[in-house]
Order: C-alpha cells, then sequence, then structure tokens
C-alpha cells in the first residue's frame, strides 16, 4: 500500500512529540519529512537556562538525535527553513531550494521572540533568549564583558539573568512594570522574589522605559539608554520582552490567522488549521479558542490531540487548558497558576511569612480554586493546580487547605514534604528505595515529563503510591512548568487504550457490554488481551454493572481473588476467616488451633481487623485448609468487603449507648460477597467513645443515645483521612440502607483501586448526600441493586473445598503430575 | 493431592518428552505448575493457544509467575508487577533479569515438556 506524505515544518518540542504519539498509533501510516531551520534534533528548549546557568551541558538536553529520525525512517532537512507553501500542488519549498510534497502538513513553527521597536536593537550584542544559538552567544558574551542588561523580568528574563549572573557577569534587569513577573505574582511574591534574587547580586531597575541603545566605539552595544535620560553600560542586551506566536509562513499560504490582538494560526479541537483541513498545526504557533499559550504542558497536550487525527481514529479534542508556571532558578521556588487578580466574587485565603521567607495566596470562587502564588514553599503547588483544574469542591478542606496536602496525614517518608530542600541521597520512594538524585538523573538524562515516565524508570510511586506527590515535585521543579499533572479523569486507563476509567465506565453501562472480549472490542482496545492493570479494572466493570449477567473471568483477577488467598513473599498464602463483627466461638478457635497444627502453619496472627490470620499455607493445602476450618472466607484478598470491626457496645459496655456488635455482625453478614473498586472496611462503635476507630473507615457508623450517626469515605491507611459526617439516623434498618446505598453508589461510579476517600473527594460530599440523602427513591433503588447483586453469593472457600467442585474451579489448586 | 516428579532418568539426559497435561487443563490466558527435579516449572497457555514453559521464579524476587496474568506474550508477576516475556522468560525493559525458559510443544492437544 502506498503511504501518505506527511510534511512537518518546525523541528521543535511540540511537533516531535507530535511525531512520537502518531508512531505509536501508526507508525506505518506515513512517509515523514521534517524541516527545521535550526541545525539540530529535538532537544529540551527548557533547559537552556539550566545550560545557560551551568547546571547542564548542551548534549544532554537532546530529546531526539539524528539517530532517532534515520531509526523512524524520517527525512530531517535540519537547518533548512520553508519559505513558501504551495497550497494546490501541496509543496513546500525550504530557502536552499529543497522541496517536498504533502498529503498532509504539520505547522509547528513555534514563536519568536517580541524585540520593541527600540533604536540600536540591530546592533551587535542584542539579542533574543530563544535557542541554542542564542545561548551559545550568552556565553560566550559571558566569557568576554562584564555587564549585561536583561529587558523584560519575565520568567525568561530572569532565568537569562540568573544564568549570566552565574557566568560572573553583572546583570541589570529593565522591566517596565512596576513589579517583576508581574502576569504571574502579584506584588507581594514579586517583591520577596526580587528581594531574593538582589541578594544573589542581581540588581534592578523598575518602572523604566528603555530609550535607545547606544552604540560604542567597536560598534558593539555600549550602553542602555533610558527615556529619563540615565544611561547603564552593557555589552550584551538581552531582550526578553515577550513571544509572538510565530505564523508568518502560514499567513503568507492564506492560512486565516486572526488581527487584532489573537493573532496566530487558528485552529479547530481537532488541531487542524480553519482554513484547510489538510494543514494541521501545534504548538505556540497556534491560536486556539483565541488562547496562544507558551508552555510545553498545552503544547503537549495538542500534540496528543493532533496524532490522534493524524492517525485516523479521529477521537479527542483539545479543548483548552490550565497553565502554571515555576520560575526554573535554583534555591529559589516560585509557583503560580490561574487567575490570582482577586475581584468580584473571589474570596483570598493568604499566609505571609516575612521572616521566613513564605507566602502564599490563594483565590477561591464558589469554594474553588482559581488561582494560586506560592513563593519560598511550593510543595503543594501541584496539589493545588490539580483541585484547581478538577474544578474541585474544597469547602471541607477549607481550613487546612493552606497547610498543604501533607498536613491531611502521610507517612512512610520520615515526614519529608518538600521535594526541593531534600538531599539528593534522600530517600523519595520507600517501598523501592528510590532517592532524589535518582529522579532527578532520570528526568534530565531520558528526558522524562510524566509521572508514568518517571514510575516506569525509576519505579519511584509505583508501589504504594504514598510518594507520588513527592515525586511529582520532583518532576515539576526539574521541567518547570512543562510539567501537568494528569487528572484522573482523563487519564487512560493503561497503555493498552486511550480511554479513562470514566469513559470504560460508561461504554460498559451504555452499550451493555458483558465480556472482556467485547469491551475491548467496542472500545478499540490496542493490545489483544489488555494487560494486569486493565484486565481486572474491566472485570470489576462488567460485574458490578452488569451482576449475574456479565462473565466474571477469573484469568483477570488478580493471583489474590483467584486463590481466594493472600500471596505472600515466598509463594504461600495466608489464610484469614470471616468472623463476623470480630465475633468468634471456643468452637472456631478450636478448630483454628487443629488445622494450624494440622497443616504445619508457621505463623497465626491476630490481625488489625479483629480476625485470625493463618500465615504460609502452601497453595496445594489451601482447598483442605478450607474444609477443615468449615468457615467463609474473609476476603482478606479481595477489592472486596473486608472487615466490620465493632466495640463490645451497649450488649457489655458500661457507657454503650447502642448494640454495636449486633449492627456489625448484621452488616457485615449483609455485605458477605461484595466486590468494590477498592477494599471497603466498615466500623460500628456503641458511643461517641468510638473503640472501633470509625472514623477512619469507608463507612464508619457510631452509636448515640438517640439513634446512629453515618460516616464516610475514612480512611486509615497510605493517608489517614478522617470519615466525613453523613447524616444521622433513628434505626438498626436505616443504617443498613444509608450504608449501602453510599456503598452501591461508589460500587457503580468509583474508578478501579480508587477508595472510598479518593472518589468522594473527586465527586464531592455534597452530591454524595444529594444521591443518598436527600433523595429517598434513589437511596432505595441504589439499596435494592445492592442486594440484588449480592443475592445468591457462594461462599468461594466452600465452593472450592466441595468434594464435587467444577475442576475448574479445584485445578488450579492443583500442581500437575507428568 | 500429590505431586509427582518427572521422570528423572529423561530429565538427566536431558532429552526426555514428556506429556504433561491436555490443553485443556490450562486454563486460556492462565498458567499450571509442573514439579521437576529443576524446581517448579511454569506452563502458560495464551489466548492463540500457544504454550510456554519457565522457571516458576521471578528474576526479580522468585515471585511464582504461574500465579500471575497473562497478556499477549507476557505474564505480569503477581509480586511486584515485573513483566516477563513468555518466549524467551526475560524480563521486559526497563528491568532485567531472565526466568530461564524450557521447551514445550502441543502435540495432539497434549501438552509436552522438554526438561
Ligand atoms: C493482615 C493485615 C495486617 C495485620 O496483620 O494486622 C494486613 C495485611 C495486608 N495489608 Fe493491610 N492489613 C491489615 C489491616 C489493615 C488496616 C487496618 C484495618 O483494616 O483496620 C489498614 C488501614 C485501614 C485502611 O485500609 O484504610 C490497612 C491498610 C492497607 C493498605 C493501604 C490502603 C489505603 O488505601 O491506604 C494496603 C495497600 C492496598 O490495599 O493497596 C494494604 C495491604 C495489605 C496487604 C494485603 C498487602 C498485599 O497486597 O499483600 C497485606 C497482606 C499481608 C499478607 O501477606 O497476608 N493494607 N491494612 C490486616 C488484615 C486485616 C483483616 O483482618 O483483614
Ligand atoms: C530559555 C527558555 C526556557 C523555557 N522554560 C520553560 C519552562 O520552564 N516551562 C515551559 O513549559 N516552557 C518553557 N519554555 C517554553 C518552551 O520551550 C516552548 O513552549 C516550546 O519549546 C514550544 O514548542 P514549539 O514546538 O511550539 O516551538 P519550538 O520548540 O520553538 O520549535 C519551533 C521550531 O520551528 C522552527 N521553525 C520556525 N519556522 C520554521 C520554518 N519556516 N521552517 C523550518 N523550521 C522553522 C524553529 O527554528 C524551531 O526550532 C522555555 C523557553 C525558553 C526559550
Ligand atoms: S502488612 Fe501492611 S503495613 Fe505490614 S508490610 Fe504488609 S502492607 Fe506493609
Ligand atoms: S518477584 Fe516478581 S516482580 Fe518482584
Amino acid at each position: 500500500m502506498k503511504r501518505m506524505k506527511l510534511v512537518m515544518v518546525g523541528n521543535g518540542m511540540a511537533g516531535v512529540r507530535t511525531l512520537e504519539e502518531l508512531l505509536k498509533h501508526a507508525p506505518d501510516l506515513y512517509d515523514i519529512t521534517v524541516f527545521g531551520a535550526e541545525p539540530h534534533g529535538n532537544y529540551n528548549r527548557i533547559l537552556l537556562s539550566p545550560v545557560l546557568a551551568g547546571e547542564m551541558t548542551l548534549p544532554e538536553i537532546m530529546l531526539n538525535d539524528l539517530d532517532w529520525y534515520r531509526e523512524h525512517g524520517i527525512t530531517l532537512h535540519a537547518g533548512k527553513r520553508v519559505t513558501q507553501i504551495d497550497r494546490v500542488r501541496r509543496r513546500v519549498v525550504a530557502d536552499d531550494g529543497t522541496g517536498a510534497e504533502y498529503d498532509r502538513l504539520l505547522l509547528a513553527t513555534g514563536s519568536t521572540p517580541f524585540i520593541p521597536p527600540i533604536p540600536g536593537k540591530a546592533l551587535p550584542g542584542v539579542l533574543a533568549y530563544r535557542d541554542i544559538a542564542d545561548t551559545e552567544a550568552m556565553i560566550e558574551a559571558a566569557g568576554r564583558y562584564r555587564h549585561a542588561v536583561v529587558i523584560g523580568a519575565g520568567l525568561l528574563g530572569l532565568e537569562a539573568a540568573n544564568g549570566l549572573m552565574l557566568r560572573g557577569m553583572d546583570v541589570t534587569v529593565v522591566h517596565l512594570a512596576d513589579w517583576i513577573m508581574e502576569r504571574q505574582l502579584d506584588r507581594a511574591a514579586a517583591d520577596m522574589l526580587q528581594a531574593s534574587l538582589e541578594a544573589k547580586g542581581m540588581k534592578f531597575l523598575l518602572a523604566r522605559q528603555t530609550d535607545a541603545l547606544v552604540e560604542g566605539e567597536d560598534g558593539r552595544v555600549a550602553a542602555v539608554r533610558f527615556k529619563d535620560g540615565a544611561e547603564i553600560p552593557a555589552q550584551l542586551v538581552v531582550v526578553a520582552a515577550g513571544i509572538r506566536p510565530n505564523y508568518a509562513l502560514a499567513e503568507s499560504a492564506g492560512l486565516y490567522c486572526g488581527e487584532g490582538r489573537v493573532r496566530g494560526i487558528h485552529v479547530s479541537d481537532t488541531m487542524q488549521t480553519v482554513t484547510d483541513p489538510r494543514i494541521y498545526a501545534v504548538g505556540e504557533c497556534v491560536a486556539h479558542r483565541g488562547v496562544a499559550y507558551g508552555l510545553v504542558a498545552p503544547l503537549f497536550e495538542q500534540g496528543k490531540v493532533c496524532a490522534n487525527h493524524l492517525a485516523n481514529f479521529g477521537i479527542g479534542r483539545y479543548e483548552g487548558s490550565v497553565t502554571s508556571t515555576k520560575l526554573k532558578v535554583t534555591g529559589i521556588d516560585v509557583f503560580s497558576a490561574g487567575d490570582f487578580s482577586g475581584g468580584d466574587g473571589t474570596e483570598e485565603i493568604v499566609l505571609h511569612d516575612r521572616q521566613g521567607g513564605v507566602y502564599k495566596r490563594l483565590v477561591l470562587r464558589a469554594n474553588r480554586i482559581v488561582g494560586a502564588v506560592l513563593y519560598g514553599d511550593t510543595a503543594d503547588g501541584a496539589w493545588y493546580f490539580q483541585l484547581m483544574k478538577d474544578g474541585q469542591d474544597v469547602g471541607a478542606i477549607r481550613d487546612h487547605l493552606m497547610f498543604g496536602q501533607n498536613h491531611l496525614g502521610d507517612t512512610g517518608h520520615k515526614g519529608e514534604n518538600k521535594a526541593a530542600a531534600m538531599a539528593d541521597t534522600a530517600e523519595v520512594c520507600g517501598c523501592n528505595g528510590v532517592c532524589k538524585g535518582t529522579i532527578v538523573k532520570a528526568i534530565k538524562e531520558k528526558g522524562l515529563f510524566t509521572l508514568d515516565d518517571v514510575k516506569k524508570h525509576t519505579k519511584a510511586a509505583s508501589s504504594c503510591g504514598s510518594c507520588t506527590g513527592l515525586v511529582e515535585q520532583i518532576l515539576a521543579s526539574t521541567v518547570g512548568g512543562a510539567y501537568q499533572a494528569v487528572s484522573a479523569h482523563d487519564k487512560p486507563v493503561c497503555g493498552c487504550t486511550e480511554h479513562s476509567h470514566g469513559e470504560v465506565r460508561k461504554a460498559v453501562r451504555e452499550l451493555k457490554l458483558l465480556t472482556i472480549p467485547d469491551a475491548m472490542r467496542a472500545l478499540g482496545w490496542k493490545t489483544p488481551n489488555g494487560c494486569a492493570t486493565c484486565r481486572p479494572a474491566l472485570n470489576y466493570y462488567l460485574i458490578s454493572t452488569w451482576p449475574h449477567e456479565a462473565q466474571d473471568d477469573p484469568q483477570s483477577r488478580f493471583v489474590n481473588e483467584r486463590a481466594h488467598a493472600n500471596i505472600q513473599k515466598d509463594g504461600t498464602y495466608s489464610v484469614v476467616p470471616r468472623m463476623l463483627g470480630g465475633l468468634t466461638t471456643p468452637d472456631e478457635l478450636r478448630r483454628i488451633a487443629d488445622v494450624a497444627d494440622k497443616y504445619a502453619i508457621p505463623t497465626v496472627k491476630v490481625t488489625g481487623g479483629q480476625r485470625i490470620d493463618l500465615l504460609g499455607v502452601k497453595k496445594d493445602d489451601l482447598p483442605k485448609v478450607w474444609k477443615d476450618l468449615g468457615m467463609a472466607s474473609g476476603h482478606a484478598y479481595g477489592k472486596s468487603i473486608r472487615t466490620v470491626k465493632t466495640c463490645v457496645g451497649a450488649e457489655h459496655c458500661r457507657f454503650g449507648t447502642q448494640r454495636s456488635m449486633a449492627m456489625g455482625v448484621d452488616l457485615e453478614r449483609m455485605l458477605f460477597g461484595m466486590w468494590s473498586p477498592h477494599k471497603v472496611k466498615l466500623a460500628v462503635s456503641g458511643c461517641p467513645r468510638n473503640c472501633a476507630e470509625a472514623g477512619i473507615k469507608d463507612v464508619g457508623v457510631i452509636g448515640v443515645d438517640s439513634g446512629w450517626e453515618l460516616y464516610v469515605a475514612g480512611n486509615g491507611g497510605i493517608k489517614t483521612e478522617v470519615a466525613q459526617f453523613l447524616c444521622k439516623v433513628a434505626s438498626r434498618e436505616e443504617v443498613m440502607e444509608y450504608s449501602g446505598a453510599f456503598l452501591q453508589l461508589y460500587r457503580e461510579e468509583g474508578y478501579y483501586l480508587e477508595r472510598t476517600v479518593h472518589y468522594v473527594h473527586r465527586v464531592g460530599l455534597d452530591y454524595v448526600k444529594l444521591r443518598v440523602v436527600e433523595d429517598a427513591a434513589n437511596r432505595q433503588a441504589l439499596f435494592e441493586r445492592l442486594l440484588y447483586a449480592l443475592r445468591d453469593y457462594e461462599d468461594p472457600w466452600a465452593e472450592r473445598a466441595a468434594e464435587a467442585a467444577a475442576p475448574v474451579l479445584k485445578r488450579q489448586f492443583e500442581t500437575l503430575e507428568a | 493431592m500429590e505431586t509427582t516428579t518427572l521422570d528423572p532418568a529423561a530429565a538427566a539426559a536431558g532429552t526426555g518428552w514428556k506429556t504433561i497435561c491436555r490443553l485443556e487443563d490450562i486454563p486460556v490466558l492462565g498458567a499450571r505448575v509442573v514439579a521437576s527435579r529443576q524446581g517448579d516449572i511454569a506452563i502458560f497457555r495464551t489466548a492463540d493457544d500457544e504454550i510456554f514453559a519457565m522457571h516458576d521464579k521471578c528474576p526479580h524476587k522468585g515471585g511464582p509467575l504461574s500465579q500471575g496474568i497473562v497478556h499477549g506474550r507476557q505474564v505480569t508477576c503477581p509480586l511486584h508487577g515485573w513483566k516477563i516475556e513468555l518466549e524467551s522468560g526475560e524480563a521486559v525493559a526497563p528491568d532485567v533479569g531472565c526466568a530461564g525458559r524450557f521447551e514445550v510443544r502441543l502435540v495432539d492437544g497434549r501438552v509436552m515438556l522438554r526438561a
């Protein structure tokens, strides 16, 4: 088959990322030709700042070297600038006459530095800061001259000034506005930033307008003169007064590039130019819904969507991005996101510690974060940004919002929570023993931009995940604004699909998908039978959406749920029989003791869930152990109901107001066999002294004199989270109905491996109350669906231990005979 | 349940092909374990009814690969999620290690192993 021809103009970060995404989807669809005006492969432009500062070298910042193009069969014309697009003949021509024909054309020409019309701007020694050539020229000048002036105190200007200063120059930053980085920072934060840069030796002239650049005797720039007549020496002038989308080529080809304030190649949500559907555009050259972006995170999102359409998949739309910025000056932490200008209908939370050099300001509108400025302590930047992008209601966490995510509880990193302040040797991931230096090195050397990349290459945050926040911070501080936390809402389930958990759930429901192969077919899975991440998720979505109809697939369950026991590090298993509400009998205890003796079980332990664990059982022995125990499975292995912890309650306790043991037993019996997105734990206490620790359970029930208080979405694990008050009810029946309805809501809407706490964070407690407390009909319907799903559930242990058990159930426990 | 060891003579000679079970005794996208003088061997079956065998020991920390989830021509170890290529026994990059494969073949629906 003849391949289509794809030509790309502009060999920069957005364009090449688009090609990478395209090659992932459709490696053979196109013959690809790339024109790049710079004589290099694709490099990480962002890291030009550390290069200028002498912290990195040019070879270290290459993302795609020439071999990469060769390996992928891409023809690269490096150092050739396209000067003409002939849309009729579908051809582009470069300045040296090289031509190429296209079926589809991708424009990724980036932007051009804006140089204000100041007399003398063309003098030698006057530079912009955009590419390798500029950086090299600055480094060269720093070796020969003493005085530098940077015009513009935005991100780029300050990074340039910092680099030149570190290279020994005497640097003055000149700025038109009253304070620095006025587009990203408010005055208070800017003043603090300026003070710490001044402490490093940088000089500032604010609210100054440049009149002219003065020529010296050698023909090179020698000074900067201001409107007020003052003059300062400068043998190097870096103009960092902003960037403009580079649309000249596109406009000359008749593509619509806007007018007035919104200039740039106009594209639709599919990244096609509005003028010519064969021509796509991504990156800083683009104007999308009236916005031109200047940070890579949104550009990469554009690239992803564009690649999807170039690959003829036709799904995915780019709908714009919210951006955040970080200044990459070593030792200084500044973070800014969203709209912090305040104004009508907004409220502010401000923390200002002048002495400690910390300033934080959050701007809220209707209980949602709309802007954030952080100085000195940016540890929670990624978190605030995520809350902001998700539009999450922060009403419930408002009083401790300012103190950061870690204030909500975090274990396992010695309380370490500031990535920037950590030493390179400090351990970040306690599960896999990965230290900060290893992560930073991998990010820089391998050109990693996403959390997933870092997980894959370093293993950090790939086990319990509690260090995810730290790793995100390290990413953010290493790659600057290029890092954009992906929200779980739209993150694909795994590499096998483009679809998010939400989309998969929806499709399973709307298309009534009943088997995994059907679901994979309907949703265009990229792998023949998924992977260990998506198959268990799919299996859960099928059986929870279509109980008694969808096919439960044991091969798509984690071994624990297949073997109905917990696998141990040595390949043996643990067996935890169910003890409803933590209650047992002498007879059960005797049987447990006998079983432990008979099968030489090495460890017998009381668990944190009020029952007994037999650890170290050989797999072949499992069915016999179950049979001899004669107790039901405790599902200690499942994404399912685990335990209902109880205290002694009014049955015995002198303070007890309600019969908590009986309540716990009833709840646990009702929920027997309930599969859920993640494990589910309940507790029932007989009075507010709360000996059953109901405050950190998925559902906590606390007896009071007049009835029961219900709490939901607590968690005692990786991140301790206190359960939130749902409502108060009077009777035992209501406790069952409300708890059941809440759990069914979670079962129907939760994403796989999302605990109730995360689910409720995502949808908001108000929503849960609306569906479970305020809407009685809906509550009853939910409750009925739960009972229907749980109907006829058989104890898996009894089933598998029975003599007559189906061979398919038993065979997994049998080692083969030759 | 009893476990039998492979014919010791044949195993020592390294030539013996032994019938282990029938194809349908292994679940699709699943595995079975065979006890042998060289330790447990895992035999896997893919969605396309291909079969593969290797030591039932993950090169990472010895996890029982037979208990993992099979997908495509890979298995994900149940303990810490390394992915192992069924054909070669090699861990999928960036992890490094090899579980050591055995020859298996399918003859008239019978699974034969050479160990
Ligand atoms: C046996 C037990 C420890 C003990 O000896 O006390 C235990 C053992 C394990 N816990 Fe736990 N947890 C046990 C109570 C708890 C508790 C306390 C509780 O339930 O009251 C917690 C905190 C409460 C909570 O869940 O919110 C707890 C929080 C965790 C977590 C973190 C969950 C989280 O969302 O933060 C994990 C990891 C996971 O599930 O992903 C985990 C995972 C595990 C696993 C299953 C790890 C694994 O995947 O193999 C451990 C299995 C050990 C084994 O080899 O058998 N275990 N685990 C407890 C069993 C209780 C039971 O009777 O079923
Ligand atoms: C010093 C510096 C620091 C930065 N720091 C950050 C940061 O911390 N975080 C962040 O998110 N972003 C940062 N950025 C911005 C980021 O680098 C850009 O957003 C990103 O590179 C834009 O990608 P692009 O592909 O649109 O354009 P570019 O990467 O500029 O690529 C466009 C390419 O097209 C070429 N080209 C243009 N016209 C033609 C033509 N007619 N023919 C052939 N080739 C052509 C150009 O030469 C250029 O190589 C920084 C930028 C600079 C300069
Ligand atoms: S039992 Fe729980 S806390 Fe203990 S090591 Fe295992 S997972 Fe960690
Ligand atoms: S033992 Fe297999 S992944 Fe660790």
